[in-house]
């Protein structure tokens, strides 16, 4: 793992996003500020998590990343390209590059449509490919993803919360994006589910280069795969490690707050049995 | 109360514009009042067009607006053609008619749906909620004038009802008592009829409302903690089940002047509508435009009313 | 009445959906555990295995026309499933009471989240609404909710997932259960709420008698509160015992791989997660 290798494929800089929202009677504006300032880099072919509580802002700064929304202020690069400049044409051709994979897989899928669709529907909208080509690969990342080819025909409900999850995973390498952000894309599944989906997840990376943005409040849960980790509190970038780094000398008094709230099994059962 | 004022600017404008709109569209429609009389040889065209000069019917149209705009100010919103009498005072007649019917359905129509939806949400399934459906299936499907005909038939061979107008002949010389029995008498069937058209559909919203909020995991909750079901049911469901309930309550206000045109006419309650069709095959401009005018009047404030329902009963819509 | 020796009993529970013109789905088979009073029973399972299906048989809340329940639950030497649903009514919150995983879909959006306690209160006490409230007021304070008044008016949506879940506990707990129901309780909250939460679920524990059945497929939560446990796969129990003798020595692989022990008995993981937990909890 070369992590000197100054090979930045995200870069973010000084990036805030605010929502402004009105009273619905006296029109009294007030504004929540999702973000602030945040620094980031993420390195090619890395997985990086950025841990924080609910309502720290970790998910207003997934869509931004994912090119779903603007950022009020500061700069993002992709793969060396500054997308301050960029139209919205060419961030259209961007967003292909990213991914974004939600946590409740029920609902972002279509729940009237079939695996097959589901993966193929990228392609349909870029018209890329006749039907027949579309839906041969679809089976093909179906296949990638884990899922049984004779599957394409099932609705999403059919599935298992960790067989959906591999459907997202699979939708989301069809146009063959170089990031993926998964937002807490985990956290409904069980320990089992769970080891299965990050072994698929490693072996994807490995085979198709690419790079991760892992975002969980589970410190514990990051601390299996991630490469660096960055700690968000109310905004704010606060602490980003080497991931080891991060457990063994924690930078900042919240970091270490969240390692004390998370002993391992190991340390439970002896607390209490010994 | 900034934004109420901001509505109210809407609403304002929104009149504004309607009235122009009806105005020029009345304009483009061919033929006018006098047409029938132009028929009539023994009426010079001279004669016609000094009448026309009379109420100003012969100057352009933005000035005809003009006009009309400031008898609106003064409360007489132009002059009917038919009558020589000024429109507001005829408006108001009539649309106070129609409010007693329509107010009077909508309350019967809720006032039965309303439980009736709510039994058979808690019995989803059993045979009374399958009858039910049967039942506001047929009436759906049934259109208005065929209930209304049969009302009509109903009246006309048993004299139970009478069979139509509002009140008898000869009623000026009865008391209060005789005077609102008489009144209620003439009511009663128009307004069945009426609410018998607005069942169904309110029906099925209720039911549906309501198995929705009993589905709720909330409700499952409650349940799990031991609360009864009665309790349930209107403490925890029916709040929740209402709010498009009362979009659809204050949408039904919304539809008070403009609902009931066909009973009107079928069972000569002389109402708004009846009025509207009559000065529409006459070419009565001005009334016209006035009964638009207050329809319009009626449907922003319903919802206006419908919105600001909502806001105080959801908590979720008030932000702190 | 007597104490009983065993306060839950099941012997053979079975739930089986129908779904019309569908086929029959064993969701639960033969399933028999014991709870002692005071007692804290693991459930572990992945999702799916039946554990929610079992924590709501146990209380009568199984949608009746599509399921079919078999066996036997006795509490307090009473058979459970054969009461009718009024009697039901009168345990369910007194005498087994249940917390849902999500908090926040749990209790009544147009409510206020004080007077949503009380009302668990008065289904089960013949006492007035005022002292119902009052009630209510000492619970949530009991769970370690401050500035209960502001709390106590506030509505659901106005509270975080850690305050809510300390809600939905005090709703659990309104009427004195002599068993407790936690479905997942901490699964929707985040790292800091989670500790706090479990510290709470630790005071209850030392401090009354109650019982709990935990259901969660966290094993370090089981870590902390449950003294024995049940491992759950396809609806059948796989193994079951005391929860240090099946950490320590867990028989089955399937027990194994829920309690991260790999085949040689180290904790499954990365390199990384050796230098977790280098500070016990605070």
């Amino acid at each position: 793992m070369n992590m000197d290798q100054q090979n930045p494929f995200v870069r973010v800089q000084y990036l805030s996003k605010s929502y402004v929202q009105r009273h619905p009677l006296t029109n009294a504006k007030f504004i929540v500020h999702a973000f602030d300032g945040v620094n980031l880099t993420i390195n090619r072919g890395t997985t990086l998590a950025l841990v924080g509580e609910s309502g720290a802002g970790k998910s207003s700064l997934a869509r931004c990343l994912a090119l779903l929304e603007r950022p009020a202020k500061g700069e993002l690069w992709f793969d060396g390209l500054n997308l301050a400049a960029f139209g919205n044409n060419q961030l259209s051709v961007m967003r292909r590059q990213v991914q974004l994979i939600f946590q409740d897989s029920a609902s972002s899928l279509n729940p009237r449509m079939t695996a097959a669709e589901i993966i193929a529907e990228p392609l349909v909208i870029q018209k890329e490919g006749t039907k027949a080509e579309q839906r041969q690969r679809a089976l093909a990342l179906m296949e990638e993803a884990g899922l049984p080819r004779e599957w394409e025909t099932k609705l999403p409900h059919e599935f298992s919360g960790g067989q959906r999850q591999r459907l997202a995973i699979a939708r989301a390498l069809t146009l063959r994006p170089k990031l993926l952000i998964l937002d807490e894309s985990l956290s409904n599944l069980d320990i089992a589910s769970q080891d299965q989906i990050l072994k698929l997840l490693s072996s994807l990376q490995k085979e198709h280069s690419l790079t991760y943005l892992h975002i969980s409040h589970d410190l514990r849960f990051v601390s299996q795969f991630a490469d660096e980790i960055a700690v968000m509190h109310e905004g704010k970038i606060i602490d980003k490690e080497p991931a080891a780094e991060l457990f063994t000398q924690p930078k900042d008094a919240y970091t270490e707050e969240l390692l004390a709230a998370m002993p391992t099994l190991e340390t439970i059962c002896a607390e209490r049995f010994d | 109360m900034k934004l109420l004022s901001r509505r109210l600017l809407h609403a304002v404008l929104l009149l504004l514009a309607i009235s122009f709109l009806s105005f020029a569209l009345l304009q483009l429609a061919p033929g006018d009042y006098f047409d029938e009389m132009r028929l009539n040889p023994q009426i010079s065209a001279q004669t016609i067009e000094g009448i026309r000069a009379q109420y100003g019917l012969d100057r352009s149209l933005p000035v005809r607006y003009a006009f009309w705009l400031f008898s609106v100010l003064q409360g007489k919103l132009g002059f009917s053609l038919s009558s020589g009498m000024p429109v507001g005072p005829l408006l108001w007649v009539r649309a106070r008619n129609t409010l007693l019917l329509t107010s009077t359905a909508t309350f019967l129509a809720w006032a039965l749906a309303l439980p009736i939806g709510i039994w058979n949400a808690t019995k989803k399934g059993k045979w009374t909620d399958r009858v039910t459906s049967l039942a506001t299936s047929t009436l759906l499907t049934i259109p208005e004038l065929l209930i209304f005909l049969c009302l009509l038939l109903v009246a006309a061979r048993t004299g139970w009802f009478p069979s139509g107008g509002m009140i008898s002949p000869g009623a000026d010389g009865l008391n209060a008592l005789g005077k609102a029995k008489d009144l209620a008498c003439h009511l009663l069937l128009p307004a069945a009829g009426l609410a018998m058209v607005m069942m169904p559909a309110l029906i099925r919203h209720i039911r549906a409302a309501m198995i929705e909020a009993l589905e709720s995991p909330f409700v499952r909750a409650a349940r799990g903690h031991g609360i009864p079901r009665v309790r349930i049911l209107f403490r925890y469901a029916l709040p929740v089940a209402a709010n498009p309930l009362i979009s659809l309550a204050g949408l039904s206000v919304a539809t008070l002047l403009s609902a009931s045109l066909l009973v009107e006419m079928i069972l000569s309650w002389p109402g708004l509508g009846a009025l509207m069709v009559e000065a529409i095959l006459a070419r009565d401009v001005y009334v016209v435009i006035g009964v638009v005018m207050l329809s319009s009047m009626f449907l922003i404030a319903g919802n206006l009313f419908a919105d600001l329902l909502l806001f105080a009963s959801d908590p979720r819509i008030r932000v702190e | 009445m007597p104490a009983h020796p065993k306060l839950l009993e099941v012997r053979d529970l079975g739930v089986e959906y129908r779904s019309s013109g569908g086929i029959p789905h064993t969701a639960v088979e033969n399933v028999s555990f014991d709870i002692g009073p005071g007692e804290v029973l693991g459930l572990m399972g992945e999702s799916g295995c039946g554990k929610t299906t079992l924590a709501l048989s146990l209380l009568g809340l199984l949608p009746g026309d599509c399921t079919q329940v078999s066996g036997s639950v006795l509490f307090q030497g009473q058979e459970l499933l054969s009461l009718r649903e009024r009697a039901f009514q009168k345990i369910r919150g007194a005498g087994i009471a249940m917390m849902n995983q999500e908090p926040g879909i749990s209790l009544s959006p147009v409510l206020r989240v004080g007077d949503q306690v009380a009302e668990v209160i008065h289904a089960h006490r013949d006492w007035t609404w005022k002292r119902c409230r009052a009630e209510a007021e000492s619970i949530i304070s009991r769970v370690g909710l401050p500035g209960t008044a502001r709390i106590f008016s506030a509505y659901p949506h106005q509270l975080s997932g850690g305050q809510l879940q300390r809600l939905a506990l005090a709703q659990a707990l309104a009427c004195d259960p002599e068993l407790l129901i936690a479905d997942e309780p901490t699964a929707a909250l985040d790292a800091l709420s989670q500790a706090e939460f479990l510290d709470l679920l630790e005071e209850l524990k030392a401090h009354s008698r109650i019982s709990v059945l935990l259901v969660s497929h966290t094993p370090e939560i089981q870590a902390s509160l449950a003294d024995r446990l049940i491992v759950m796969k396809d609806g059948r129990i796989v193994e079951q015992g005391s929860f240090i003798q099946l950490y320590r020595s867990p028989s089955d692989p399937y027990t194994r791989a829920m309690l991260r022990r790999e085949g040689d008995g180290r904790e499954t993981g990365s390199a990384a997660r050796e230098f977790v937990g280098q500070g016990g909890r605070a």
